[in-house]
């Protein structure tokens, strides 16, 4: 993956060019449908949650692929996350936070599992998460059966409730987003993740500790991943485990991203950029739901706009891409 | 980070060990499997052994023409989806038509290689992300030409690619046609790699697509061939899936990733450089005597996930931790 660095337009950012594309998109498919109420505050409320589950992972797998790494095992720990948290709860609002504990605790320790084996074992992290995701699958659905459960009615809030019209759900996504753009922008943490994926000799060379902060970018990831988990087992009120698969979280996670002008090869991006990406499947999604495309066809569309999203800045990448 | 000397004798020998390693698991896995079945060793039962790890043989194969040259191909898994629903839907029980189609699905096969191939050299998009398009893509396609249901029918003489056993064969006993497929495909892809001089610029490209365009090498036209290949392989896997299975609408799924793992666990390098049809062969024949080997043992299905989790990450770190220990 040693792509060589695609500059973004000067003076328009990929985020904006993406993000307005995409509401221009939703707007004007709405209007040529004549479904003008999805245009008010509720409609683009509806839009905005689209992007909750899957921008959470999104931002957790910015982290990752900016440190140069990559992270398959999301969709299967989002599935755990939702199991656990409904079997821990079992519907009683008491055990809400010993719930969310566990989950994150559960995100944690993957986090560091994937991070030692891709930053201490060397082991090439599609691999090493295709492995780690391919366990906690195969753990989930054979124990579902023992797991069973649902969430507390009070932890549904956070998908159904909201303040002043505007959703939780919305407001933990954007509470995110802005801790992790600080994060990144601000933050030499944030510094180090972009030293590190954009040259990880010269980092190491510069004192950096690149390990470590491989390691941390994938505990990031994971905690991002389980805090979509938790979403969806409030959406859902119960987990089961393929809600992660049938998401198809992973693949889409890295495609946002990448539309969103983060660099595969790491050290190039942000978050705003993944943001953007979100927001596009999100008003692609609702605008295919008012034209009325079939399920199959929209995937046919789907497959193509990731090709032509990226296509559009990497085309003027010099040298090769693997 | 060694110096220039002492490149030429360590550049040979990781692939030698990495072809070994794939072997060596193979043979222990068949072993364990021999233990619990003695009968597996009997000729019959090991060629019907091959004739249901033919369609993940050949998808190795054809992926680590791709791995060899740095990329992926996530679009396996749904070519050969669609050419199971194709193949019924354009045949429709008429067994005439059998020959016409299966040309019909390899020109689809070509076409789909084809364009991962030129949108990853002509426009930058990454192989991973290209091929999921495509992947998305075709799934879709042959979900919505299928109406998202198997239908129509395949009739007997293209099922028996799939199964079709000759009886009776002297010295074997037993000779599955898919067997004599997968041995057809397999010496095919091997003179590709080491009889042609196709093999030596894959892995140059793998290993750095600046140097071989340098030294000459037509970058572009290795990845795309590779790309062509890699379909044409999951096109051979989906006629013969179709045959033995019968159609259904995920025949193919999670076929790319098993793929991907039947490599890696043969000791081919991602990311390009290093590797040899051997690590492909071996790797997705130790991959299918996992899965017999835990059938037999009776574990739940969804635990095979879990092993064949670990048995990537073992075999990948074993190969880290021999090539770290030379250097």
């Amino acid at each position: 993956m040693t792509a060589d660095i695609v500059k973004p337009k000067p003076g328009v950012p990929v985020a904006v060019l993406l993000a307005g594309l995409s509401i221009g998109f939703f707007v004007v498919v709405a209007l040529a449908t004549g479904e003008t109420a999805q245009l008010s505050g509720q409609g683009v409320t509806g839009l905005l949650q689209r992007m909750v589950a899957l921008g959470l992972v999104a931002i957790g797998q910015t982290f990752v692929i900016l440190v140069g790494s990559i992270d398959l095992s999301v969709a299967a720990l989002i599935s755990a996350v939702a199991v656990l948290a409904s079997h821990v709860m079992q519907g009683d609002p008491a055990m809400m936070l010993p719930a969310i504990l566990v989950c994150l605790g559960l995100c944690v320790a993957v986090g560091f599992v994937n991070g030692a084996l891709v930053a201490y074992g060397g082991i090439n992290p599609l691999i090493a998460t295709l492995g780690t995701g391919l366990i906690i699958q195969g753990v989930l659905a054979a124990s579902f059966g023992a797991l069973q459960g649902s969430v507390a009615r009070e932890f549904q809030i956070i998908a159904y409730g909201g303040v002043l019209g505007v959703p939780y759900s919305l407001l933990l996504l954007a509470t995110l987003s802005l801790c992790a753009a600080f994060v990144l922008d601000r933050t030499l943490f944030g510094a180090r993740i972009y030293a590190v994926g954009g040259n990880p000799d010269g980092a190491r060379l510069a004192g950096i500790r690149t390990e470590r902060v491989i390691l941390s970018a994938h505990m990031v990831a994971s905690l991002f991943a389980g805090a979509a988990g938790l979403y969806l087992a409030a959406r859902l009120q119960s987990g089961t485990p393929w809600i992660g698969r049938d998401g198809i979280y992973d693949l889409e996670s890295i495609a946002v991203t990448v539309i969103g002008g983060t660099i595969l090869a790491g050290g190039k991006g942000g978050v705003a950029g993944t943001l953007a990406g979100v927001l596009l499947f999100a008003s692609l999604d609702a605008g295919f739901n008012m034209l009325g495309i079939d399920a199959f066809l929209k995937q046919v569309l789907r497959g193509t706009i990731v090709i032509a999203a990226v296509a559009v800045h990497a085309v003027r990448a010099k040298g090769h891409v693997a | 980070m060694t110096t220039v000397p002492q490149t030429s004798p360590s550049r040979h020998r990781p692939a030698r060990i990495a072809v070994n390693a794939g072997l060596v698991i193979f043979i222990a896995l068949y072993a364990a499997i021999a233990f619990l079945q003695p009968n597996y060793l009997e000729p019959g039962l090991f060629m019907n052994f091959l004739r249901r790890a033919a369609p993940l043989v050949i998808l190795a194969c054809g992926q680590l023409y791709v791995i060899l040259t740095g990329g992926f191909d996530l679009s396996m898994g749904a070519v050969a989806t669609l050419v199971v629903l194709a193949a019924s839907i354009l045949i429709n029980g008429d067994p005439d038509a059998t020959w016409a189609v299966i040309g019909a699905l390899y020109t689809m096969g070509i076409a789909v290689g084809l364009v991962n191939g030129l949108v990853i050299t002509f426009l930058k998009v990454p192989s991973i992300i290209t091929t999921l398009g495509t992947m998305l893509l075709v799934n879709g396609l042959a979900l919505a030409w299928s109406g998202g249901a198997a239908r129509g029918d395949l009739p007997d003489n293209f099922r028996n690619l799939g199964r079709l056993v000759w009886r009776d064969v002297p010295l074997i006993g037993t000779l599955p046609l898919a067997a004599l497929v997968l041995a057809a495909f397999v010496a095919l892809a091997w003179f590709g790699l080491s009889g042609t001089v196709y093999g030596k610029r894959a892995l140059a490209v793998g290993d750095n697509p600046r140097a071989a365009e340098l030294a000459g090498t037509p970058v572009a036209a290795t990845r795309i061939l590779a790309f062509v290949v890699s379909a044409v392989s999951a096109v051979t896997a989906g006629i013969l899936l179709g045959g033995f299975s019968g159609v259904s609408v995920n025949a193919g799924e999670g076929l790319e990733l098993q793929a991907i793992a039947a490599c890696v666990i043969g000791g081919a390098q991602l990311l390009g450089g290093r590797g040899s049809i051997w690590s492909a062969v071996f790797g997705a024949l130790s991959l299918f005597a996992l899965f017999t080997l835990l059938n037999l043992l009776g574990l739940p299905q969804a635990l095979r996930d879990s092993i064949q989790g670990l048995i990537l990450i073992a075999a990948v770190g074993a190969t880290v931790w021999r090539t770290r220990r030379r250097t």
